[in-house]
């Protein structure tokens, strides 16, 4: 049969009771834990965590944290609370600001983003992009910086190398002091802390390794974003969640996940992928994403070089023999 | 000609492949398919590029076709020079 734009279409009800199923042996059974931890973000993916992590455990057996720090949209705290407030669960707010100072975090960031641009000033908001035309162009994935002034005014640069690391490097105690966060209360409870990645971003390397790569179990990472998204409605996620954009929530300036990583629309993006897996050929994927074959090839080439060039991100230390 | 492959072919047995030429490539070898980059290592490959053959590679330059293989890299630099 033809690959089709419904392939993408799950079983809600049948993928809810699988994952539940799961998740029990795993963190009760096989870890030995009394339940789950687990960071939310108002984002999708961490959301449905949540609801699948309730329907698993129950509400009493699952703590839920908001791990805001300065940069944080202050939306992402209200939508956790109306989150943790719709399904039950205690929601425990840790601002990670201090915690980030005291690694130096803001300041390692600001002075590479200052070697750039020398007139940026913490008063400044800035974030990481990608180039915005693979639909159009297949462009390497060479990152680039914005900055927008108080009077909004923006300027966007090509990231020289060491500027580039330095800003990703220091970016990611973010995510490694939230993951040591949800450790200390899963520990303190005797839970397991539950990873919230979801095909896309496991597959293509969207993580920051031992940051919100870290955790005992990741139930949604075999599903597309779109899947997520089929997941939260069936499980009744607050719509404010389930229209909300997504986005990373770790740059000061407001950064959506596909202008930051993944370059196209998850409508498309997901499509390709599958129809990859599937071995369909370029025209049946163009015609069931509706974009050019041309656009389906530059958008295939994209994702395998993620897929080829994040192994690093995915593995473990390698343990090699003499 | 020759120059600038070798030149290239050095900085990269060099400096992505820790002089390790047990790993061979040839001049058409993808360097991101083969894994020998990632898009750090085409910042990387783009600030050498840049200062050793003192050129300037534009944001829509940034492409496969100019920057992901030796044979690919000489021509677009030559065009450049």
């Amino acid at each position: 049969m033809a690959f089709s734009k419904n392939d993408i279409k799950i079983d809600p009800a049948k993928v809810t009771d699988s994952l539940v199923r799961q998740m029990r042996a795993v963190i009760g059974r096989r870890f030995h834990k009394r339940g789950a931890v687990i960071g939310v973000s108002g984002g999708i993916d961490s959301s449905v965590c949540l609801a699948l992590s309730v329907r698993a455990f129950g509400p009493s057996k699952v703590l839920s944290l908001a791990l805001p720090e300065t940069d944080s949209n202050p939306e992402s705290e209200q939508l956790a609370h109306e989150l943790a407030g719709q399904f039950g669960v205690e929601l425990i707010v840790e601002n990670m600001t201090p915690a980030l100072d005291g690694f130096g975090t803001y300041q390692r960031r600001d002075e590479a983003i200052k070697r750039v641009f020398p007139e940026f000033t913490p008063a400044y908001k800035s974030k990481i992009v990608l180039p915005d035309n693979l639909m159009e162009k297949e462009t390497l994935n060479v990152f680039y910086l914005t900055i927008i002034a108080p009077d909004g005014q923006e300027k966007t640069a090509r990231l020289p190398l060491q500027e580039y690391l330095q800003i990703v490097a220091a970016s990611n105690f973010k995510q490694r002091s939230r993951m040591a966060m949800l450790y200390y209360h899963a520990e303190r409870l005797n839970y397991g802390v539950i990873g919230t990645p979801n095909k896309n971003e496991l597959d293509q390397g969207f993580f920051v390794k031992w940051g919100d790569g870290g955790a005992d179990i990741k139930p949604i990472a075999h599903l597309f974003k779109t899947q997520v998204y089929q997941l939260a409605e069936y499980l009744d996620i607050p719509n404010k969640i389930q229209e909300r954009p997504p986005t990373t929530d770790t740059y000061s300036a407001e950064s959506t996940q596909e202008e930051f990583f993944f370059r196209v629309p998850f409508e498309i993006g997901d499509l390709v992928l599958l129809g990859m897996e599937q071995n369909a050929s370029v025209s049946e994927i163009a015609l069931a994403a509706g974009i050019s074959e041309e656009q389906v090839v530059r958008i295939q080439n994209d994702i395998k070089r993620k897929i080829k060039t994040t192994e690093y991100l995915k593995a473990g230390p390698v343990y090699i023999e003499s | 000609m020759a120059d600038i492959k070798q030149t290239l072919r050095e900085y990269i047995v060099e400096n992505f492949l820790f002089g390790d030429t047990d790993f061979e490539f040839d001049d058409e070898t993808s360097f991101m398919d083969s894994g020998i980059l990632d898009s750090t290592g085409i910042l990387e490959l783009i600030t050498f590029v840049e200062s050793t053959f003192e050129i300037t590679i534009d944001d829509d330059e940034v492409l496969p076709e100019n920057l992901d293989s030796l044979k690919s890299l000489e021509a677009f630099i030559t065009t450049k020079r």
